[in-house]
């Protein structure tokens, strides 16, 4: 088996070399959130800590965890550890309730990022030559943006189409000989159900690269069966950098971490690290961000790691495929959403009590959202018409909020289920 | 000059119209007129009963999002074309028209139509100048 290695002196250092590499980070960038963002500095003064006091990867469970809440309570700057003038780039995602969680790259950021998506477009042996079909969105998301600097520095050719519009992926997947295409999961199968649909041929598609949201052995099965592809999964979250902070090589054996920028640890419910092997929250520390770097990041996916030794050669520990979620956070088309998103939405629509229920589904491969809401006395009316618009308020007001298309469903009074008092907010009907 | 029309809204599912006419027949209501509007999703009943009051209270009581809304009840003579002379006078004076549909019995040998319009103060002015009858609330009683 053929395995491209963009950067063998970092990806394929020995362990004990990798740690002292940490170690040294780990001092830096303890150093450079306490003398920078004030609330790094109140959390560690508050537990006594002193940047002195962290002189590895060993003194790690010292450091107070960071939630995606602080983001939030720190928007839209607050926790950047560099001047706002030495940011030259910012991308958002869906907070938790109405603004969003905000990141922000330097110039050096920047260059790191594309150079870890250039080791993850290599891990998919995708470099110069290839022809890159970019379908994530482009955007605040950082998606597309992402895998776009990731191939070019590869010296790939990037086709920036961003998602969506079907026939026009496949018109141009065609003409152009696409090689290796980047989507969601979901997205893949659906472009592979229209091929099949329109007798479309794709010869020259040899891998897929993706990521975005949780899938499966099954799914990645099924998508490289259909496309005869190396169906490859990639792992990233904006507060942490973007895609590209994990990603698998040819051997499909979890995703190498990039260890000399990322510090990854296992939580368990007790909040105490758990030893490699043992499922719990995958939590980030960054080593060598400048614009936003981040201690502890509970990202709340959960998974499994491993240090054992790669095929590939590459000596980065591997994530497992992500399990579930420790909160209630849904992924919709790739787009994080929570419910008190949805929550937050509703109550900027007059008149609405927030008796909803959300209902999502995976039609014809695509997910689905349904919200559905009660329609309150007070909003009655004897039109249809002003029940239709009342039904697009609601929906633009959750497109404003949670960044993702729903379709509103008004419903009787009293009529969605209710469990001890507590309505039940979510019902996900997908079949991973 | 109007008459009280209640609007309640239903879901598009089976049982849905059922439970609701079930309610209002336990309670003795008589349905004098029905009307319902559709989408996909959901359905508004509209209909006209004698005690409307009594009605809302007891729909609200059941837990449905009930409105009552100002609508005209036109008495139009049972011929071709008397319906559009009525509508003709709306239009002319710029009222526009929401919905219509027809009581169940007859007022005399004339029909009777029940109208929403936007603006139904200056409907009834119109109407009345060019003859038409209307019946109120309390007419209905009669019936």
């Amino acid at each position: 088996m053929k395995h491209m290695i963009w950067n063998p002196t970092m990806e394929c250092m020995p362990r004990e070399q990798l740690r002292a590499f940490q170690d040294s980070r780990l001092r830096d960038i303890v150093r450079r959130v306490y003398e920078n963002v004030p609330f790094y500095r109140h959390k560690m003064q508050e537990l006594g800590l002193t940047p002195g006091d962290i002189h590895g990867v060993d003194d790690i469970e010292l450091l107070p965890f960071t939630e995606k809440q602080d983001l939030r309570d720190n928007y839209p700057f607050s926790l950047f550890a560099v001047p706002t003038s030495e940011i030259v780039r910012v991308h958002a995602s869906s907070g938790t309730t109405g603004k969003p969680t905000v990141v922000g790259y330097t110039s050096g950021d920047i260059d790191r990022w594309a150079e870890l998506m250039a080791r993850s477009m290599y891990c998919a042996n995708v470099g110069k030559g290839d022809i890159v079909q970019v379908a994530y969105g482009y955007g605040l998301f950082t998606g597309g943006l992402g895998a776009h600097y990731g191939a070019e520095r590869v010296g790939a050719m990037v086709v920036p189409i961003s998602g969506g519009n079907t026939t026009r992926q496949l018109m141009l997947m065609q003409d152009f000989g696409t090689t290796a295409l980047m989507c969601t999961p979901s997205y893949a199968l659906n472009l592979a159900e229209a091929m099949e649909r329109e007798g479309v041929k794709v010869p020259k598609l040899k891998c897929g690269i993706f990521g975005a949201e949780p899938w499966t052995e099954s799914m990645r099965k099924q998508i490289e069966e259909v496309l005869h592809i190396d169906a490859m999964n990639v792992y990233g979250l904006s507060e942490v950098m973007g895609p590209g902070v994990s990603m698998e090589c040819m051997c499909k054996q979890g995703m190498h971490i990039w260890e000399d920028h990322f510090l990854p640890e296992i939580i368990g419910p007790d909040n105490k690290g758990l030893p490699y092997g043992q499922q719990g929250d995958l939590t980030f520390t960054t080593l060598s961000k400048h614009g936003m770097p981040l201690l502890r990041y509970r990202t709340h996916d959960l998974c499994t790691l491993t240090d054992k030794p790669c095929d590939c050669g590459r000596t980065h520990v591997r994530m497992g495929r992500i399990m579930g979620r420790t909160d209630d956070m849904l992924i919709i088309r790739g787009v994080n959403v929570f419910p008190s998103q949805v929550e937050h939405a509703l109550l900027q629509v007059k008149g609405i009590v927030p008796q909803y229920q959300i209902v999502v589904e995976r039609k014809n491969l695509l997910d689905t959202m349904e919200v559905q809401v009660e329609l309150s006395p007070d909003n009655m009316s004897d039109t249809v018409r002003d029940l239709e618009t009342l039904e697009r308020s609601i929906a633009n007001s959750i497109a404003a909020h949670a960044l993702v298309h729903a379709k509103v469903k008004l419903c009787q009074p009293g009529s969605l289920p209710r469990s001890e008092g507590k309505a039940k907010r979510v019902v996900d009907n997908r079949k991973l | 000059m109007f008459v009280k029309q209640i609007s309640v809204f239903l879901e598009n599912k089976s049982g849905s119209l059922a439970g609701f006419t079930k309610q209002l027949g336990e309670h003795g209501f008589d349905l004098m007129s029905l009307s319902i509007a559709d989408t996909t999703d959901f359905g508004i009943l509209r209909c006209i009963v004698a005690d409307y009051e009594r009605a809302k209270a007891i729909l609200t009581e059941a837990g449905y999002s009930v409105k009552v809304t100002d609508v005209l009840a036109v008495s139009v003579a049972d011929h071709p074309g008397a319906l559009a002379e009525v509508l003709s006078a709306l239009s002319n004076n710029d009222i526009g028209l929401e919905y219509l549909y027809s009581f169940f019995r007859n007022h005399g040998d004339h029909a009777l139509i029940i109208i929403r319009v936007d603006q139904p103060e200056k409907a009834v002015n119109v109407l009345e100048s060019e003859g038409v009858k209307m019946l109120s609330q309390e007419d209905l009683q009669a019936i």
